[in-house]
């Protein structure tokens, strides 16, 4: 039924040009890779400051990649990109700000 | 709406007189149409909303001893004097019961995530090319991965909510005596796997992530039908799939943070 109808407005409509999905598909593989080595860490290297440095990193990267590519934001115009990478500043502050007060807490308890 | 517009409004509509790139007589502010902008901007909120909740984890997390083999033992045993280690708590998949597989489940669930972006981007990219059955297919791929993810998370939760099978024993003060009791699972108020915090960001953490997830499956599956109803044809444009793939997109990111800060660190 469906295929039926999409056949009749094919029909009176236009060319549909070739797939171009090449850099959807880098996309892809780059995150799934950073998501493997993400597990090889979790297995094979001790809990601590360095494995969570390197945990944080790759969590940017595959932010950067998300938001870059999937939502297409490296190709927008740059007044569209400031808008949404500045506010993340507050998120910085927040983050700072508290894990400074959760260790004090730490201290007090 | 759609159906009732007749043909000749909506050729009309495509003249000269409707303007892509005017939002209603202005200049399209950031070279973007109003929707998709709004769509950003719903986003950088939503953004501050996850983002409170994961430091408030952070807060949390802090202000607890985390497991030391030096002070509490060699084995790491549940407890609700420190943090537990994430691999410990998360370490089940369905139907393999009783075999110690750290992390396996949820990257399963990661990587459905991943993928069901992934079609999303190519149903985009098919509305770009105005090709209708590509976008109808990667769309339907797109809401079964969501649904997969939403059938796993489920499973999660039904794990963690009846716990392992010998429980945790604790010992809490009731009427001036202390009195041990073995408790299973999770809930608001207690927790087998650690500090009761813990089990409450849980709950908190994943579940509005998880109805996250939820409203972008009813999104896309609105998105679907429409496409397969042929309106974004007649309209001229897919940019809905454009928008709507936006908040997908967020989903999966926001999933990308949970998973590292919830279950790796």
């Amino acid at each position: 039924m469906a295929v039926h109808t999409h056949d009749n407005t094919d029909a009176h409509t236009h060319e549909i040009p070739a797939a171009n999905t090449g850099a959807i598909w880098r996309t892809f593989w780059i995150l799934a890779a950073i998501t493997a080595v993400e597990f090889t860490l979790a297995y094979v290297m001790k809990a601590g400051g360095l494995r969570t440095s390197f945990f944080i990193i790759m969590t940017l990267v595959k932010a950067f990649y998300i938001v870059g590519e999937f939502m297409h934001l490296r190709h927008e115009v740059k007044s569209l990109i400031w808008a949404i990478v500045v506010p993340i500043i507050f998120i910085i502050w927040l983050l700072v700000a508290l894990l400074t007060e959760g260790g004090s807490i730490f201290m007090l308890r | 709406m759609a159906a009732t517009a007749t043909h000749e409004t909506l050729t009309t509509g495509s003249d000269a007189t409707f303007d892509k790139k005017s939002w209603m007589g202005g200049v399209e502010p950031m070279n973007a149409s109003y929707g998709k902008l709004m769509m950003w901007f719903f986003l950088i909120s939503d953004t501050f909303t996850f983002s409170a909740l994961l430091v408030t984890y952070g807060l949390i997390r802090y202000s607890y001893p985390a497991w030391d083999p030096a002070v509490y033992g060699e084995v790491f045993q549940f407890s609700n004097l420190y943090w537990p280690t994430p691999e410990k708590v998360y370490n089940s998949v369905p139907f393999l019961h009783g075999v110690d597989l750290p992390l396996i489940f949820v990257g399963i669930m990661t990587f459905i995530l991943i993928f069901s972006s992934v079609t999303m981007v190519l149903a985009v990219e098919a509305g770009h090319r105005m090709d209708r059955r590509d976008v109808e297919k990667y769309m339907l791929w797109t809401i079964l991965g969501g649904f997969a993810f939403l059938g796993s998370q489920a499973w999660e939760w039904s794990h963690f909510i009846h716990g392992t099978e010998t429980g945790t024993v604790i010992s809490e003060l009731v009427n001036g005596q202390t009195i041990q009791r073995t408790i299973f699972g999770a809930n608001l108020v207690e927790n087998q796997y650690g500090p009761p915090a813990f089990a409450d960001l849980f709950f908190f953490i994943t579940g509005f992530h998880g109805t996250h997830v939820f409203s972008g499956v009813v999104l896309n599956i609105l998105i679907f039908y429409r496409t397969a109803t042929g309106l974004y044809d007649r309209r001229g444009h897919y940019e809905m799939v454009e928008k709507v793939g936006l908040y997908w997109h967020f989903v999966d990111l926001v999933w990308v943070f949970v998973f590292t800060f919830f279950y790796l660190v």
